[in-house]
Formats: structure tokens, C-alpha cells, sequence
């Protein structure tokens, strides 16, 4: 909300100093007391150097059949009597001229300069209205044909010309509105400082000052009544609780006085005619949006709030058609909508210059519908703005009063006798809310005294009585309901920074803590880091085609996400259901950035839908590690490895997997802890990695979080260590090569029994010693036991055994 | 023969005086002191010395011998320190020659300043509550006060899913669902993404974090909400930054505010970082609305409470320096690796 500081001080009596600092000053005060300030700036004339000067000789050019020089005196703050040439017929001996000084800014943000004209030193430029930005019709006296002469212009009639000599034309001609405007940010639960006189009494009650409300007359000239122009059916009374209408004879459209247009025009309005003004001056006055029927097209003269039609096609002012639908306000006549309720009027009844009666509209509309109807038909609008934040019935009926007083103050129409209303019942009600000086205290944490915080609510117009323990809240402050609305009013004028800062004082210790969850996943992320890995931070969500780029199949699971309906693009409109597009995205953009290795890791969430949609879908925390450069299988295992050893994780299994259609079918593995697929790791299909323009030799690991830290042990058990040696032997047998190593060292550790302590594979070969489709396994096998030193027989026993079970899947001992 | 011992050490000492090696140095031992060297040559000698002299002249043998043994011991050991020097030359090394790298990790700039905060809060008797993203109506807005219809919607521009569930905007979410399961006192913090249509720019993301604080026990005050976020600046911000609480509106903590700190470019005399305004603001608060409360269960007559919002981007952005905020998702290794 702009609020030109002028406009605003009216209402109060602060001195506008008028300075910057001033302004700077009272925005910095607003600001602590609640009301936000976004910005100040100042309005100033976009015309530099151009002053008035006097024609003290001038002679034909002597170069020049249609040229003057002049000597002009501009005065002597700019150097006395300065050499001109003009090309104007209309230059006179005495004549008073506009002259654009060297280095001056004329309409347009034109620069002049001084110059030689034919052979003639010119140290400037004499100015007419355009060149100035003005038009000549606003200056009866005034011509377009030549250069202003002050002498030609009415309003300065028997003025002393002299005295204008070197002073700014902007300033002479009044046409220079210079203020400071004040842009606000005004909160949703504050219509009433939507608006210059609710800024002002923030204003007034923030820097100790008097509000006074604009005193409002209406003379009521015309002959006839309003009632007889007009009549008022509200057929929803719940969407609108009250309706004033007032009627004008006689209306001659014509445009606003400069008071007015330069104040709408600070706030950002534009002006239009002195009816549409009035209706915008009323609602940034007061904050009660205005709306003006033109007489003649309220068929019927009868006005009728009420639902809209579904699908009623209605054409607004800005001539666009609407359609309605039955949830929407519309303001209607005898035959069909004229305007959308608060939002929009219609084209069929607008203002026209030929308008000579009009049908003032003040009512209050029920916020949530104005809202709702603004958005259904994408129209947010200055008025439904205003309403979908909460307005009083009793705003409604001041601001049509307002209206029918500027109507007869700018002699724009004679007001009719009486208004025309429908008003609920429980309209001007007034509500009581609770005030207690103690409790507001014990919530603040202060000592305010109760007569301060009685004076701060009544300074708000709120009436006090301590007594009761209640207020009565004014009208315009539908935001004041609790205990702790009344608290925050008091804070703000007593000033949130006096409150003295405690620690809880009143309140017993507590134990800060980490869950088990939140320790076992740092201790992962630092794990991580620790192995050479950085750790990224991505968008949850995708494009929908990366499940292609994955070779997903159709009615793949993945496929089933979660979608976003109102996305800021379709490639951000599917929640993730897989860590693998994201890991190669990335992977992708750093090898886009020619980095020979990324390493990188996530710890972050898949959205997994339920069976049921209307449950929320499932959040799975999965590790996702990515890694291009310096990487292979084995090493991203190793990776993998270290993790589970520093979760103290034992047991995990690596199974051979194909399944995953994006993965390299002979280089992955599910990853197998208790029996159960935490996940997968290997390395990417170069389908996929083509896919997404990450490089070939791109690998993933991704696990589940939970079923980690599920098994992550945090506290380990000390055992002791042996008292007696430990005896090793190497085994090594012949196998075909397609019998995995995992199954031989199963099988090897099955027999073993509890005397193998571990047993190591230490060589693998294959080749012409051992035959084709073979292959060589070698083991280091260590044994031990807690009760005694072993001897030979005891270790041949186990390793007889060891080697019948390897039998059994056709190894032979080598 | 005593001449003859004192010719045998004069020749030892020269020729001692002139071994190089280990080798020539046990030569000399051999040759000195071996079963056929000179000095038990000597000793041989001594069946002709009158028994009177034998005394004299073994005394002076022995010692001439144990002189021998000594220096021969000294000078092995000198040689031996002379070749360990001569290897150990051998074994420079260009100590400007490029280090063996170890794998370098990293966290997150996001998830470090995160961390940082954690720490505090825990430290402050705080746990750490999370909840999910993908979120109801409800409690990212009903619940806190912000019914369907309600202006302040349009400041979030929200995500939806379906009309009843959407992409959280705001980590309050965590609040009703603490509260729903918790009866104070509570003191939880609540770090996690929150979602809002913004479109990706230098100082707006989609996606971006929040930390959320919360506090409800009996007698809790607004002096305890200041005191704990100035605890909060300082740590994050530095010991001499001051804080500002500026009101403002938030459907679900009434008084509620606004918080700046002193610029900790300037230190609050004014530059480019704040605008020249000597404070930047860093996060939102107030006392936990009574309807909150009682939506809960938790009776606002007996308890109250404080919350606040910190977004950890700004912080971030701010702690290292960081322009562009658009670099904290690109996750390139070499931005990652400067933290």
C-alpha cells in the first residue's frame, strides 16, 4: 500500500518536515510499531534547470529567416542574462519564458545543452508545453503553437512576473507534486491499514500524535430521493451483511482537481474522471472499495445481490467475458449481473462520459467469497484485495457518506436525499474482548502498568474497561479477538525490543537429544565424508520422462509417483520415486563441467504412494551414492563395507542382480542383510547413462535408511583377546568358474565350525594351468580356539570336512 | 719388549687413524687382537721376562690391548653412523614433489550450518522432531490457523497434490504433529525442505530448508522467546551481534514477529550485504497462537509457548559467503569441496 506522506499527515498532527530524513524517520518508527515498510521514495519533478526567465533583447538571426537571439535574464543564481535562440513566433520584449538552462532535463528525460544555432551561441532552449510534459489544455490562455509565455496563462493573471524570474516552471505552473511516498506490506489480518487514514492513526499512535477522521457532510442538494432512483435486494444476507447505495442527479463528468489526481496518482492510481476518482479516493482514503453505477443502465433501477448463475457468462469493465459460477457474489439489476461483487463491475453499467445519473455502491461482502470469486476468474483486483481481508459494515457506511461529500465538494453531481440499504440485523454489533493486565504481563514476560496499556488501546480507539476486564474493540479491528491479540497491541506501542530477554526462566530443565535414527544417520554421513565422498543436496522432484531414461517397464512401480498438480513445469511435476535419476543428473551435470571424479552422496527420501491415495505416501530414506573417475565394483563395495563396519553392521550378503533394468546386468548386486534387499549397488546400463548424458563409467549404490540403523549397533561389546596361538593353513581348489565366490566361502565357514576364526580369500586365477571354464579360489584359513592350543589333528579334522563340502559343489583341491 | 708394545699401538693408531670401512676395521681387530695377532704375539713373548718384570709388563699389555678393543669399538660405531648418514643422503626425498592423496569428503553447506544449529538447541535442552513433506492441508495450514479462503495462503504459493494434500510450505507442519503426540513441555527443533512455486533464481529456489523451533511448557513468555533467539544470533552470527524484533503478522503465534541481527558484514553501521540498513532480517516468531494450542489438546489457559522459523538458506548464504543460492543444488564437486 502507497501512502504518500502528505496525504497521510493530514489526518493527524505530526509535522511533516518534508526532508528525507523525516521520511526516513517516521518509516523506521512505523516499521518497530508493526506497520512493515517496504520502501520510500520520493516524488520529485522529472524536470531539472528549467526556470523562468525574462526576454530583455531580441533580434533577428542573422543567418536565419525565422530565428530569434535573445538575451534572457534567468536570474542571478544562474548567471544573470544569458544568451538564447529560439525558433518561436510568439517571443516578445518583457515576455516571461521557460528556459532550459545547459546541462537541463526536459520532458522525456531529454537532455540540453548549450550549443551554437547557426553561427549563434544558444546557452539553452526555450520551453512549450510538450517539452515540458504538460499539456496546453489544462492552462486555459494557454497555446501548443509556440513557447509558453506566462503573460498568455489565465491563472496567473496580475501576478508580479518579475518575481518568477529564475524559478523553477514546474513550481510557477503548480504542476510539480513533490512528496514522499511510503510503500507499506499490509498483513492479512490488517484491512484496516489498507487504507491512508488507518496508516495514519498507526502513524498518529506511534509517534504520539492526535488522528482525526475526515468530518463528513453531506448537503443533499437534488430535489429527489434516492429511494425513488434505486431499490435494494439482498438475497444472501450471510455473503453480504450490508448494502448502501446513494443516488446522483445532475453528474458532469469532467476530470478531477489536481488535489485529487495528484494523490491518486502518488498512490499508483490512475485518473480517470471525477466520479471513478471519487470511488478510488474513498477506497484508498478509508478502505472501503466504491463502486458507481451509471443510472441509466441499472435496468429497473432495482439492484440485486446475489449468487451467479453456474456458467453465467458475464463481460467485465476491462471487456474480457467471465464465467461465474453459483459460489460467486454477483451485483445485479431487473435483468442481469452488472457487476461481480467486489471484485469487478461490469462493462453494461460503467461510468461514461455522458453518464448524467449514477448509483453509488458501498457494502461489505463476505471475505472467503470475494476470494474465492477473484480467483475462479483470475482477477485480483484493489477492491477484492481489501475485501478478502475482513471489512465492517460501519466502513461501508461511512465511505458512502465520504462519497456524496466529495461528490458536492468537486461539484460533480447533486446527491439525492437519503440512502438506500440493507443491512443484517447483528451488523453493527459490538463484540467485547478480554483484557487483563496480569495475565498479559505473565505472557509477556513484563511490567507494564495498567494504566499504559489502557492507554495504548484506547490511543486505538478501543474502549477500556478495566473493571470487566474487557474491551470493546472499534469497528475496523476485526483482528483483535483473544487475550493475546490485546497482548501483541500492548507489546507493539510499548515495543517488542523493552522486553527483557530470559531463558526459560519459569520452566523446568529438559534433556536435549538425538534420537536413535537421527545419530546412526549422521554417523553414516560423516562415514561417508570420511570416505572420500560430498555430500549433495537435491530437488525432490523430477521430470516424469526420466522413468523412460531409465528403461523402467510399462507398470513398473517407479512409475507410480506421487504428481504435483499445479507444477512450475511438467519437468518438476513428479515426486521422486527413485534416488538413481537424481544421483546420474548430478553425476551428469559435473561431468558437463569436465571434472574428471565426482563422488557424491545423499541421505534423503523417495515418495512411495499407498494402495489408499488418500493416505500420505510412504517417505523412504535411502543412502544414494553416485560416483564417476576412479571407481569400479569393487571399490564402491569397499565403500559400502566400510559403512556397515563402522555401523557394526555383520551379515550383509551381495547377490548377483538383473532385475533393475537401468543397471548393468553382470556388474550389480542386491545388497542382502537378513534375509532382506536393503538395496543395490553396481554399476549404470550405458543405455541409462547415454540417457542422461552421464559418463559410461557412472556407479550407484542406494539403501534404505532404515533397516541400517535398525541394525547398527552403537554401543559394542569388548571381548577379550585370545590367550592361545592361532594355526593357518591355505587352501586352494579348482572350481568352474561360473560358481560364485560367496558360495565357496559359505560353505567354508559353514564347516569350519567355531575353530575358523577367518578365512580369507588371497588369489583367484584363471587360465591355461587350471583349464578352460575354470577357476582357481585360494583361501588363508585361520584357526583358533578359546579352551586350548589346536594340534594338527584337530585342524585336518576341520579341514576334512571343509573340503567334503566343497566337494559337493565339484571344487577339487589343487 | 716394552718398545715393542709401544711400536704396536703407534701402528695401530695410524692405521686406525686410516680405515674407512667396517671391513678394514675388523682386519685391524684380527690383526691386533685375533688368537695370531700381534699383541697375543707379544704376550707370547713374555716366558722371557724375568718373573719380577711379567707383572709390569702384562699390566701394560692389557692395557695396550684394551685400548685397542676400545678404539676399535668407537671407530665401528663412528663408520657405522658415517654409513647410515651416506644411506639415509641416498633416501631424499623433493618434499615439494605432490602429496599421496586420502579420500576428501564433505558435507553440505545446508546440512554443516544445520548442524551447527542442532548443536545449540540440543544443547539448550531441545530434541529434534521430523515430519513428512508430502503433507495434508490440515497441518501446514488449518491447523495453524490458516482455514481454506484465508489471504495469507496467497503468500506461500503452494504445491498441491490433491485438494486435501500438498508439498509443505512451511516445517510449522511439525508443530500439530509434536503436540498431537507430546504434552509438554516440549522444546523440539524441526530442520527439513519445504516447498513453495518459486521459480529458481539467485535468491529464490522451489525447494528450499527451514529450521523450526518450538517451545510450550507453563509460564512461558515472550522475554523467554527474545532471550533464546538472542542466544541463537550469537552463536550463529557472532558474540556481538544484537537482535531486533520488528512485529509482524503470522496466523499461528499472536504476538508474532519478525527478527533481525545486526549486519555481520558491518556490524550494523550499514553496506552492501544489508542494504545499507545495518540489520538483515534472519527469521520469523512469535507465541504460539491459543487456538493452536487448543487444537491440540494442550489448554492455552495453563501452558503457553513460543515458535520460530529459521531459514537455513539465508544463513548459509550468509556464513560462507555464498551469492548465488542456485549453487547449493548443483552439486558441483568443486563448490562442495570448499566446505
Amino acid at each position: 500500500m502507497k501512502a504518500p506522506l502528505k496525504w497521510l499527515l493530514a489526518y493527524t498532527d505530526i509535522k511533516n518536515e518534508g526532508t528525507d530524513a523525516f521520511a526516513e524517520h517516521l518509516a523506521s518508527e512505523m516499521t518497530l510499531s508493526g506497520s512493515k515498510v517496504e520502501t520510500v521514495d520520493k516524488l520529485e519533478s522529472k524536470i531539472h534547470r528549467v526556470v523562468v526567465g525574462k526576454c530583455v533583447e531580441i533580434v533577428r538571426h542573422q543567418n536565419s529567416d525565422h530565428m530569434f537571439v535573445c538575451q534572457m535574464d534567468v536570474g542571478e543564481a544562474f548567471g544573470g542574462v544569458t544568451q538564447i535562440v529560439t525558433g518561436a513566433q510568439n517571443v516578445k520584449l518583457g515576455d516571461h519564458i521557460p528556459v532550459a538552462l545547459d546541462n537541463s532535463v526536459i520532458s522525456g528525460g531529454r537532455e540540453i545543452k548549450a550549443g551554437k544555432l547557426r553561427g549563434e551561441v544558444s546557452n539553452g532552449m526555450m520551453c512549450s508545453f510538450e517539452e515540458l510534459g504538460l499539456s496546453s489544455s489544462a492552462f486555459e490562455g494557454g497555446i501548443d503553437d509556440g513557447v509558453i509565455v506566462l503573460e498568455d496563462l489565465k491563472m496567473l493573471d496580475g501576478a508580479d512576473y518579475d518575481s518568477f524570474i529564475g524559478k523553477d516552471i514546474m513550481e510557477v505552473l503548480d504542476v510539480c507534486y513533490k512528496d514522499h511516498v511510503i510503500d507499506f506490506e499490509i498483513t492479512s489480518n490488517r484491512a484496516d491499514c489498507f487504507s491512508i487514514t488507518g496508516l495514519a492513526r498507526e502513524a498518529a499512535v506511534t509517534m504520539g500524535a492526535k488522528f482525526e477522521m475526515p468530518k463528513i457532510v453531506v448537503k443533499e442538494e437534488a430535489e429527489g430521493y434516492a429511494k425513488d432512483s434505486v431499490q435494494v435486494f439482498v438475497a444472501d444476507e450471510t455473503l453480504c451483511p450490508a448494502y448502501f447505495a446513494r443516488s446522483v442527479k445532475n453528474v458532469k463528468i469532467a476530470p478531477s482537481p489536481k488535489w485529487m489526481r495528484d494523490r491518486l496518482e502518488a498512490c499508483g492510481v490512475r485518473s480517470i474522471n471525477n466520479i471513478v476518482d471519487i470511488t478510488n479516493y474513498v477506497m484508498l482514503e478509508l478502505g472501503q472499495p466504491m463502486h458507481a453505477f451509471d443510472r441509466r443502465t441499472v435496468r429497473g433501477g432495482k439492484i440485486v445481490v446475489r449468487r451467479a448463475a453456474e456458467g453465467e457468462i458475464f463481460r467485465t469493465l476491462d471487456g474480457v467475458d467471465r464465467k461465474l459460477n453459483a459460489n460467486m457474489l454477483v451485483i445485479s439489476d431487473a435483468e442481469g449481473a452488472i457487476g461481480i461483487a467486489g471484485v469487478m463491475g461490469g462493462e453494461n453499467s460503467e461510468i461514461r462520459p455522458d453518464t448524467r445519473e449514477i448509483i453509488f455502491e458501498s457494502a461489505t461482502f463476505d471475505a472467503v467469497t470475494v476470494r474465492r470469486g477473484a480467483k475462479s476468474v483470475g482477477l485480483r483486483t484493489e477492491s477484492s484485495s481489501r475485501f478478502e481481508k475482513g471489512l465492517d459494515p460501519m466502513l461501508a457506511k461511512i465511505a458512502i457518506e465520504r462519497a456524496a461529500q466529495l461528490v458536492e465538494e468537486l461539484g460533480a453531481g447533486e446527491v439525492e436525499k437519503g440512502v438506500v440499504s440493507c443491512v443484517r440485523k447483528d451488523a453493527f454489533l459490538e463484540r467485547t474482548v478480554p483484557f487483563d493486565c496480569d495475565k498479559i504481563n505473565a505472557f509477556l514476560g513484563t511490567d507494564i502498568p495498567e494504566e499504559k496499556m489502557a492507554a495504548i488501546l484506547t490511543d486505538l480507539e478501543c474502549r477500556v474497561d478495566a473493571g470487566k476486564k474487557i474491551i470493546v474493540p472499534p469497528y475496523f479491528r476485526h483482528d483483535l479477538i483473544c487475550l493475546a491479540d490485546v497482548a501483541e497491541e500492548v507489546a507493539r506501542f510499548y515495543g517488542y525490543n523493552k522486553i527483557e530477554s530470559t531463558l526459560l526462566k519459569n520452566c523446568e530443565m529438559t534433556l536435549g537429544s538425538r534420537t536413535k535414527h537421527q545419530r546412526i544417520r549422521d554417523v553414516i554421513r560423516n562415514r561417508m565424508s570420511g570416505s572420500g565422498f560430498r555430500e549433495m543436496l537435491t530437488y525432490s522432484f523430477e521430470s516424469p520422462n526420466v522413468y523412460d531414461k531409465l528403461l523402467l517397464k510399462e507398470g513398473d512401480f517407479h512409475r507410480n509417483y506421487v504428481k504435483i498438480s499445479n507444477p512450475l513445469g511438467e519437468d518438476y511435476s513428479a515426486m521422486r520415486t527413485s534416488m538413481a535419476p537424481t544421483v546420474l543428473r548430478t553425476l551428469a551435470f559435473n561431468y558437463a563441467q569436465r571434472n574428471k571424479a565426482a563422488k557424491l552422496f545423499e541421505i534423503a527420501y523417495v515418495y512411495l504412494k499407498k494402495e489408499n491415495e488418500e493416505e500420505l505416501p510412504e517417505h523412504r530414506e535411502q543412502l544414494a551414492i553416485g560416483a564417476y573417475g576412479d571407481m569400479d565394483f569393487f571399490k564402491l563395495k569397499g565403500v559400502v563395507e566400510a559403512l556397515f563396519e563402522e555401523l557394526k553392521i555383520k551379515g550383509a550378503e551381495y547377490e548377483a542382480s538383473k532385475e533393475l533394468p537401468f543397471m548393468h546386468p553382470g556388474r550389480t548386486a542386491n545388497v542382502i542383510l537378513e534375509g532382506k534387499n536393503i538395496g543395490y549397488i553396481g554399476q549404470v546400463h550405458p543405455l541409462a547413462t547415454d540417457n542422461f548424458e552421464a559418463p559410461r563409467n557412472s556407479y550407484i549404490a542406494v539403501l534404505d535408511l532404515a533397516p541400517l540403523v535398525d541394525a547398527a549397533v552403537e554401543i559394542p561389546k569388548g571381548k577379550e583377546l585370545p590367550k592361545f596361538p592361532a594355526v593357518t593353513r591355505d587352501l586352494a581348489v579348482v572350481l568352474k568358474k561360473s560358481i560364485p565366490q560367496g558360495e565357496v566361502i559359505r560353505i567354508i565357514k559353514q564347516r569350519g565350525g567355531k575353530l575358523l576364526e577367518s578365512c580369507d580369500l588371497f588369489d583367484c586365477y584363471e587360465g591355461i594351468q587350471v583349464g578352460p571354464g575354470k577357476k582357481s579360489l585360494a583361501y588363508s584359513l585361520c584357526f583358533r580356539s578359546a579352551e586350548g592350543t589346536l594340534t594338527d589333528d584337530d585342524i585336518d579334522k576341520q579341514m576334512k570336512k571343509i573340503l567334503n563340502g566343497l566337494e559337493n559343489i565339484g571344487a577339487e583341491l589343487r | 719388549m716394552k718398545e715393542k708394545l709401544a711400536e704396536i699401538k703407534k701402528a695401530f693408531i695410524e692405521r686406525a687413524a686410516a680405515a674407512e670401512s667396517e671391513e678394514t676395521v675388523e682386519a685391524l681387530r684380527v690383526e691386533f687382537l685375533g688368537k695370531k695377532g700381534l699383541i697375543t704375539g707379544v704376550m707370547k713373548l713374555m716366558g722371557q721376562l724375568s718373573p719380577e718384570e711379567r707383572p709390569a709388563f702384562g699390566q701394560s699389555a692389557n692395557e695396550v690391548r684394551n685400548y685397542i678393543d676400545s678404539k676399535i669399538a668407537e671407530k665401528k660405531k663412528e663408520i657405522k653412523a658415517l654409513e647410515l648418514e651416506k644411506a639415509l643422503e641416498k633416501e631424499t626425498v623433493d618434499v615439494t614433489m605432490p602429496a599421496t592423496k586420502v579420500p576428501e569428503g564433505s558435507l553440505h553447506p545446508l546440512n554443516k550450518v544445520t548442524e551447527e544449529m542442532k548443536r545449540l538447541f540440543i544443547g539448550m535442552g531441545y530434541e529434534i522432531a521430523e515430519g513428512p513433506e508430502v503433507e495434508y492441508d490440515y497441518y501446514n495450514f488449518e491447523a495453524l490457523n490458516l482455514p481454506e479462503g484465508h489471504p495469507a495462503r496467497d503468500t506461500q504459493d503452494t504445491f498441491y497434490i490433491t485438494d486435501k494434500m500438498l508439498l509443505r510450505t512451511q516445517t510449522s507442519s511439525v508443530q500439530i504433529h509434536v503436540m498431537e503426540h507430546k504434552k509438554p513441555p516440549i522444546r523440539i527443533i524441526s530442520p527439513g525442505k519445504v516447498y513453495r512455486a518459486d521459480n529458481l533464481d539467485a535468491t529464490h529456489s522451489p525447494i528450499f530448508h527451514q529450521l523450526e523451533g518450538l517451545v510450550v511448557d507453563k509460564g512461558v513468555t515472550m522475554g523467554d522467546l527474545k532471550g533464546t533467539l538472542e542466544v541463537y544470533a550469537k552463536a550463529m552470527f557472532g558474540e556481538n551481534t544484537k537482535i531486533r524484533l520488528r512485529p509482524h503478522h503470522f496466523p499461528f503465534t499472536e504476538p508474532s514477529a519478525e527478527v533481525d541481527v545486526t549486519c555481520w558484514g558491518c556490524g550494523g553501521t550499514g553496506c552492501r550485504i544489508c542494504k545499507g540498513e545495518g540489520w538483515v532480517e534472519v527469521l520469523g516468531c512469535g507465541m504460539v497462537h491459543p487456538d493452536v494450542l487448543r487444537r491440540c489438546d494442550i489448554d492455552p489457559e495453563v501452558y503457553s509457548g513460543f515458535a520460530f522459523g529459521i531459514g537455513i538458506e539465508r544463513t548459509a548464504l550468509a556464513r560462507y559467503g555464498v551469492s548465488d543460492l542456485r549453487q547449493f543444488f548443483e552439486n558441483d564437486v568443486r563448490f562442495l569441496e570448499q566446505f
